[in-house]
């Protein structure tokens, strides 16, 4: 089992945070976490009776259930958008017509997407190999930034960052009132600084690309930025200033998830690793765990940069993803006398204030599988990148590093909706942009969900655009 | 008209090769690879993983295209010819560009390496192609070890300020026993239609196409480029004159 002590913390932070950080942000192997109870809202899901009574409801609530979804059409095996007379029309009546949904990852995006079931009434469960909001979502650095950061290629994915953006201060407020958790969400922006000719130059060629695209962004003097930021060096080149770039914090939001999903009924089950996709009659009908098998009408995968680890899927209907790898750190700052106020690009690092005055740098962007390794290339290039544009930071205890996995999609675009295998769904590949895609990913995969249609926003990020030619959409399902 | 490109016998119908780094994605990458017609594209093995897992640049390309491996990032010899036969094994080609640099600031290949380590290499069976500086001494000393081609570089790698030296460029390509790739600062295709309209066999392009507005588009742009400077180098271009010489007939006008 791979235990390469990634967090080399420096106090400060809670040691308890500080184990479970190792072993997610690692991958490391799931299911960790027998006996290490730290934390009692664990369900008690040791014993498999109790387990697969738990999850399967009473008999006739599952039948119903389950023919609901039997009498959609049965060529409908590509999970085609395909209108079904079972539509839900009453919240009353809809109570006994609703898909029960097994969700792989808990994720923020597996979360957020469990919460919105829950909420529309559905019963829902979640599995995670290691401990629930670990993962990717763990090492994010939580910023909401769908203008700064496009890039050639990338408009399509526009409508859904914007969107996403959007949607951002109603979810936060939502999930702070239905927790009394907060999230830290911060709205004072995004600054781009340029540190010399050469950087203004690639600052003014990026900024002419997205302002092409409408996007809301302004460019700086040096004066006008170090007003903003006193701590950028002085001599800094120029600035753009993206107000609607805003930041949350991501580990708050995955506990507040957590609790939120909690609150709603959603059965959390955590280091407990999905082995496989079961499949009955071409259909997706459950997992098999680690504890036991689970039946539900939907399956959703959920599992960031691990989902072609899933047994059971056929090659041809597993998402196209690769794990991207990120290396950061934090260093932790006078919370009373922040250095920095927005979240701000350097050339070569981007440096995110938290309220609690840690201050995230990132990061590294590595095609090298699940490497765990932190390498001093790896943390030198961030702290110089940082240092070179606030040398304040030089003082600056470091509080932890880390490494991350993004889970890549070959278009950088999440894939959102059918995996072309009917009952399971997909919602993965968000690479750099989960924790900002999580309010429109939970709001589009769970009407989804309870209406087998992707809506118009989603179709752009069907997966089955990565679909090799010749891969038709009805796949033989693993039985 | 076919016209193509010979590297240590095989036979390229594109002389455009494509740099695989610093596209926004992989399938903006794709797209202008495909755009570009390119038939080698390099990639470098020092800052991938080359386990070709699903959705890696490896298994990416494999199929696509020849990969030619580079040592980008080595700093000695050692390092480069260690690079190199990794490469060769996991990538199963024994053609590889080799990346010697001498300093990190501006990229400058360090040619007292770099001609001993080419050697090593032929000697090991790689077909090499190393990157160089745009000097006809150092080019002649590559070939003469048996490099499969030489790639001078136009100038400084990512500056995209085009042919530095173009006098010295055509030079080289005057001189050079093997093929002549013009590796480094390609800015828009109007620098690579010079580069081949100067002799050069191939442009090698990277950031110009990467980082563009529209990398397609531009991989296309380079492509006519490069086209239409091997066609003008071959069709043959016209001597300079001081002074106008018009292309119609003076004598014989009507009504004089």
């Amino acid at each position: 089992m791979p235990t390469r002590a990634n967090a080399h913390r420096q106090g400060r932070v809670s040691l308890s945070l500080c184990t479970k950080t190792e072993q997610s942000v690692n991958g490391a192997a799931a299911c960790r976490g027998k006996g290490r109870g730290e934390r009692n809202f664990l369900h008690p899901c040791g014993l498999r009776p109790t387990f697969v009574g738990r999850l399967g409801c009473c008999p006739a609530a599952r039948e119903t259930a389950r023919s609901w979804r039997l009498r959609s059409d049965p060529l409908n095996l590509a999970g085609h958008a395909r209108r079904r007379e079972s539509v839900i029309t009453t919240p009353n009546d809809a109570s006994q017509h609703l898909p029960s949904t097994i969700v792989i990852g808990a994720g923020v995006i597996g979360l957020a997407l469990a919460w919105r079931l829950a909420q529309a009434g559905c019963r829902v469960s979640v599995y995670d190999r290691g401990e629930a909001g670990h993962g990717a979502s763990w090492a994010a650095a939580g910023m909401l930034a769908a203008a700064a950061e496009t890039e050639p290629g990338e408009e399509a994915l526009l409508s859904l960052t914007r969107e996403s953006q959007r949607l951002w201060p109603e979810f936060a407020r939502e999930l702070e009132a239905a927790t009394g958790l907060p999230v830290g969400y911060r709205d004072e922006g995004t600054l781009v600084v340029a540190l010399n000719r050469d950087d203004a130059e690639t600052l003014r060629h990026s900024y002419e690309f997205q302002r092409r695209l409408g996007l809301d962004l302004q460019w700086l003097s040096a004066f006008e930025a170090r007003r903003r930021e006193p701590h950028l060096k002085p001599g800094v080149a120029a600035a753009v200033f993206s107000p609607a770039d805003h930041q949350v914090d991501n580990r708050c939001l995955a506990h507040a998830l957590v609790a939120a999903c909690r609150g709603a009924g959603v059965a959390l089950y955590e280091h407990c690793a999905v082995r496989e996709v079961l499949f009955a009659g071409g259909r997706a009908a459950g997992v098999a765990t680690e504890r036991g098998d689970a039946r539900a009408d939907i399956v959703v995968l959920a599992a960031g940069a691990w989902s072609r680890e899933i047994a059971g899927i056929p090659p041809a209907h597993l998402p196209p993803v690769r794990p991207i790898k990120g290396q950061m750190l934090a260093l932790q700052m006078d919370p009373r006398a922040p250095l920095l106020r927005h979240v701000v690009w350097a050339p070569r690092s981007y440096m995110v204030p938290r309220s609690d005055g840690r201050l995230i740098v990132g990061g590294t962007v590595e095609e090298r599988g699940f490497d765990t390794a932190l390498t001093a290339g790896g943390m030198l290039a961030l702290l110089e990148g940082a240092w070179r544009a606030v040398p304040a930071i030089e003082e600056l205890p470091i509080a932890e590093t880390w490494v991350g996995f993004r889970p890549g999609s070959r278009d950088d675009a999440p894939m959102l909706g059918p995996s072309g295998i009917d009952g399971l769904a997909v919602a993965t590949g968000h690479h750099r942009n989960g924790i900002l895609l999580t309010p429109v990913t939970a709001a589009l995969m769970s009407a989804y969900v309870l209406s087998d249609r992707l809506s118009q926003l989603a179709r752009p990020f069907d997966p089955r655009r990565f679909a090799a030619p010749g891969v038709s959409g009805q796949a033989e399902a693993a039985q | 008209m076919s016209d193509p490109l010979l590297i240590a016998g095989t036979a390229l119908n594109s002389r455009l090769f494509l740099g695989t780094a610093g596209y926004p994605n992989q399938q903006v990458m794709l797209d202008a690879l495909e755009a570009s017609g390119a038939e080698l594209a390099t990639m470098s093995i020092r800052r991938i993983s080359l386990d070709g897992y699903s959705g890696s640049l490896v298994d990416l390309l494999g199929d696509r295209v020849r990969l030619l491996p580079n040592t980008s990032g080595c700093v000695t010899a050692r390092d480069a010819i260690l690079t190199a036969e990794l490469a060769r094994e996991a990538l199963e080609t024994d053609w590889v560009k080799l990346e010697l640099i001498g300093d990190r600031e501006t990229l400058y290949p360090d040619v007292e390496q770099l001609v001993p380590a080419a050697d090593e290499l032929v000697r090991k069976g790689f077909v090499v192609l190393p990157y160089c500086n745009d000097d006809p001494v150092t080019c002649q000393k590559l070939a003469d070890v048996g490099c499969a081609a030489v790639m001078p570089l136009g100038s400084l790698i990512g500056s995209g300020r085009g042919l530095a030296n173009p006098a010295a460029i055509e030079l080289i390509c005057a001189r050079s026993p093997v093929p002549v790739v013009l590796d480094a600062g390609i800015g828009t295709a109007s620098d690579a239609a010079l580069a081949m309209e100067l002799g050069c066999d191939a442009v090698m392009v990277n950031t110009a196409i990467a980082r563009s507005h529209d990398p397609r588009r531009m991989a296309a742009a380079m492509r006519a480029a490069v086209e239409a400077g091997r066609l003008a180098r071959l069709a043959g271009r016209i001597p300079e004159r001081l002074f106008a010489e018009p292309s119609s007939p003076q004598l014989g006008l009507v009504g004089s």
